[in-house]
């Protein structure tokens, strides 16, 4: 074979092309994760000013109707501004270089999906400023609370919300149909099923996910829209529909929307715990299969979130049988990343304090998750501040969490430049006791008997309550480190090598950042399983030419 | 999972007893988190509420062994697998161990089945007091009956779910109120209606949930056991005022519960208890404007408003 060579000479592509309708996925992956958090900062100040309402028993900072406006917003902002294209925007870096495939199956779609986010973004951001205000009725959105719209415009603020929502579900079909193909189809030769990443596998199962339970809430929202704007009665009790059959179509999906975001997180885990550890994965067969196992189960779990909603006996026995299934893959991945640290040489970088830190908070959300399962616990807690701990845990503290590990990992590939070490753990430090403050006083709470969704309590919560908006401010504070960084190091962080971790992937055999169409078409035959630390066999053929060729150019550029 | 297993069968008997030990300490803590779990929930006060705890509490405990058994492994590795500082070498490639694999598939799978079967005999003991609920669609009362957990017959209660107050109708005694009372250690069916959107009927002394869907009438069945005054709360997001859609209820002895009733149905009808209402007529004049909202409904005619301002039992 031919090997690639790397131009030191190519003309450095200008930053405008990320605001442009660019097909490069790696360009693509930029302009999501930037765009999240954007959002990620908007959807913070709404938790902050939420924490301020619930810093004193009195609904005294904002009015009710803010109050529940500001709820509502923040929980979408988070799921549909934030984390969906985050994971989206580290789907497209990481997929064709991880696979080594010059990018995604259909980059123009590719482009599409992501466009739509910010118009839709758009639209949900226009809703705070049309009359009445924005949606108010949660980011469930339940009927008929959420179609009584107060002031009978045909443009309210439910209705863009609905319209923002519906936008949302077709970009992530958009995307899920690219990420599918592209590892089904587009693999380097050599790479079979079991010599894939585990990223690649928690994509494919998370977006196989997407491509089956989307349709549901998509459908069920413009359903939702129809009954808000054009009178029709689908879940209208008062027209004979039925209110409850709403929550079928929004939990069909939603909760294996919570998959679809936990899903890629465990395979951040699966990939940087052996780096950082200097092991292969422990079990690496087991953790794939996992993936698939958690997307059968995933489906047929969904009642769970309808215990006290009025499904009979057989149905609530059914589901807590099911959702305690899911128990067990999830432990399988657990303790495979256990088996992987025990008796490694532990680097506690930044990235792998993150994802110590994220495998804490995620043991400890399961724990509660098993609770929830268990259906007369559920009935007591459901709905109240117990599950809003719970579902922070798993959201924030172990998935944000994951996906800050994710980006201080390959912000050297991706960037060129390496990110500060002190700032990193500054903001780990932050992040994780932020984060341990805020959550972990919900749980009390919620036992106690507090809901979920209140814009005053009773005065005997007031304690968990002031510790958790405490814990709340701190992690708003803590993104502060995070934007230095990564502003600081872009624009003039110390150069990267093309491996600064010393790590194995066929993404760390490109230079850094890769060329346009990554290997183009010299891409390396893989010959191994990845993660073959200690066994000093290569994961491609003609490793070392290929390293020694990518030294020889980061020399060349470093003389210059 | 244990230090030991991954640990193969290189261990010294120095060791075992070492990890022998940590586990009967993580056994004892996790006992001992399980007795704390009865003090973060609310006073016990329905038959429902002991089963529930002791559920509660069993996870607790088991979950406290899991949760600490993955921390302990998390900090030995930390203490003593870190790399030395200019070590750049690889760890011992261990790739997996399929006997391993197998056990922590197998543990896991049993406790979760195992958890369930207990919750759902707790259920079953749950529906055998009084069944969670029985759904109908528009169907009348059913006769007051006896269940075989207990053989009283039932008082009926209708709960009229509102934007955003809370009226309980006794049809038997013609009374109405805002707050509702019930009789120590008789069983009470909840007739639970709802004009406009959902509702849930949350009292977290009972432990009981259940949400209240237009379109329906949900029986809803409880005994409460103890004397006192307690919270209940909506407990599915219902609008604006959803946080103040709140209820006292008054647990009473049976004979000062019909003296209670006597004396209601001798009240005159007059406004009950509605937040909302009070605050609505407030934001009228104020200047600090919000968002939209629907106004509330009025509030209901009652014998007894009641209070919801009086301390309540935790």
């Amino acid at each position: 074979m031919t090997l690639a060579t790397f131009p030191a000479s190519e003309p450095k592509p200008s930053w405008t092309r990320y605001f442009t309708f660019n097909t490069d996925a790696k360009v693509i992956g930029i302009q999501y994760i930037v765009l999240a958090f954007f959002f990620f900062l908007v959807g913070g100040l709404l938790a902050m000013i939420i924490r301020g309402e619930l810093i004193t028993p009195e609904a005294d900072l904002v009015d009710r109707t803010v109050y529940n406006g500001i709820y509502t917003m923040h929980g979408t902002v988070m799921l549909f501004l934030f984390v969906f294209p985050v994971l989206n925007g580290l789907n497209n870096l990481l997929i064709p270089t991880m696979i080594g495939a010059p990018d995604m199956a259909f980059p123009r779609l590719n482009a599409v999906a992501f466009w739509l986010v910010p118009i839709f973004g758009v639209l949900l951001m226009s809703s705070f400023f049309v009359p009445g205000g924005p949606a108010y009725s949660g980011w469930w959105s339940y009927p008929p609370v959420s179609i009584q719209n107060p002031l009978g415009h045909l443009v309210s603020g439910q209705g863009l919300w609905l319209t923002a929502v519906a936008l949302s579900g077709v970009s992530s079909i958009m995307g899920a149909v690219n990420f599918v193909t592209t590892i089904i189809r587009m693999r380097a030769p050599g790479m079979g099923w079991f010599r894939m990443p585990v990223f690649c596998w928690t994509a494919l199962a998370a977006q196989s996910l997407q491509l089956i339970g989307l349709p549901s809430l998509t459908g069920g929202a413009i359903m939702l829209l129809m009954d808000l704007v054009a009178g029709t009665s689908f879940y209208d009790p008062a027209g004979g529909g039925d209110p409850v059959l709403y929550q079928h179509f929004f939990w069909f999906y939603s909760h294996p929307a919570v998959y679809v975001i936990i899903l890629p997180v465990f395979g951040i885990f699966s990939e940087l715990f052996p780096v950082y550890s200097r092991k292969p994965l422990f079990g690496y067969v087991y953790v794939a299969v996992a993936s698939f196992i958690i997307v059968g189960l995933g489906l047929v779990v969904w009642v769970h979130h309808m215990f006290p909603s009025g499904v009979p006996e057989w149905m609530r026995n059914l589901f807590m049988f099911t959702t305690m299934l899911i128990a067990v893959p999830t432990g399988v991945k657990v303790f495979a990343w256990l088996g992987t640290l025990w008796r490694g040489k532990i680097r506690l970088t930044t990235p792998m304090l993150f994802c110590l830190g994220g495998l804490f908070n995620f043991v400890f959300a399961g724990v509660t998750g098993i609770m929830l399962a268990t259906v007369p616990i559920d009935i007591h807690v459901s709905n109240t501040y117990f599950v809003v701990g719970h579902f922070h845990y798993v959201i924030y503290g172990a998935a944000v969490l994951g996906i800050f590990a994710a980006i201080y990992h390959w912000f050297p590939k991706f960037t060129g430049r390496m990110p500060y070490e002190g700032l990193g753990k500054v903001h780990f430090l932050l992040t994780f006791v932020g984060a341990n403050l805020n959550f972990l006083p919900m749980h009390p709470l919620g036992l106690m008997g507090m809901p979920r969704r209140v814009s005053s309590y009773d005065p005997e919560f007031t304690f968990w309550n002031v510790i958790a908006s405490l814990g709340a401010f701190l992690l708003g504070v803590s993104v502060i480190p995070f934007l230095l960084n990564m502003v600081s190091s872009w624009v003039r962080g110390p150069r990267a090598t093309h491996n600064p971790w010393n790590a194995i992937g066929l993404e760390w055999l490109l230079p850094s950042p890769p060329a346009e169409d990554n290997f183009g078409e010299h891409v390396p035959v893989v010959v191994s399983r990845p993660y073959g630390y200690g066994s000093g066999e290569p994961l491609v053929e003609h490793q070392a030419e290929i390293e020694a060729a990518l030294t020889q150019a980061e020399q060349l550029e470093a003389a210059r | 999972m244990t230090p030991s297993q991954a640990q193969g069968p290189r261990f010294s008997p120095l060791s075992v007893v070492a990890l022998a030990a940590w586990v009967a300490l993580l056994v004892v803590l996790s006992v001992w988190m399980g007795q704390q779990a009865y003090r973060w929930l609310p006073v016990q006060a329905s038959t429902a509420a002991p089963l529930v705890d002791g559920l509660f509490s069993f996870e607790t405990a088991v979950g406290t062994f899991v949760f600490g058994g993955v921390v302990s492994v998390m900090a030995w590795v930390l203490l003593m697998h870190r790399a030395d500082k200019y070590d750049e070498s690889d760890a011992e490639p261990i790739e997996g161990n399929t006997r391993l694999e197998v056990i922590w598939t197998a543990i896991p799978l049993v406790l979760v089945m195992a958890i369930a079967v207990y919750a759902m005999r707790v259920n079953t003991t749950l529906g055998m007091l009084g069944p969670m609920e029985h759904i109908h669609l528009r169907s009348p009362v059913e006769d007051a009956g006896g269940y075989p957990g207990d053989r009283l017959p039932a008082e009926q209660v209708e709960v009229i779910a509102r934007q955003w107050s809370w009226e309980f109708r006794y049809p038997g005694a013609d009374v109405a109120a805002t707050e509702l009372h019930l009789a120590v250690n008789q069983p009470v069916t909840f007739r639970l209606v709802s004009d406009d959107v959902l509702h849930g009927i949350y009292i977290p002394a009972f432990r009981v949930k259940q949400d209240v869907i237009p379109g329906r009438a949900i029986d809803f069945n409880l005994t409460p056991t103890r004397e006192g005054r307690y919270r209940l709360r909506d407990s599915q997001f219902s609008g604006t005022w959803f946080a103040a859609n709140q209820a006292d209820v008054v647990v009473e002895s049976a004979a000062d519960h019909q003296a209670w009733l006597q004396a209601a149905a001798r009240q005159p009808l007059q406004s009950g208890i509605s937040d909302a209402s009070r605050e609505f007529a407030q934001r009228g004049q104020s200047t600090k404007a919000g968002w939209a909202t629907v106004p509330p409904a009025p509030p209901p005619q009652v014998n007894v408003p009641g209070s919801n301002t009086l301390p309540h039992d935790g």
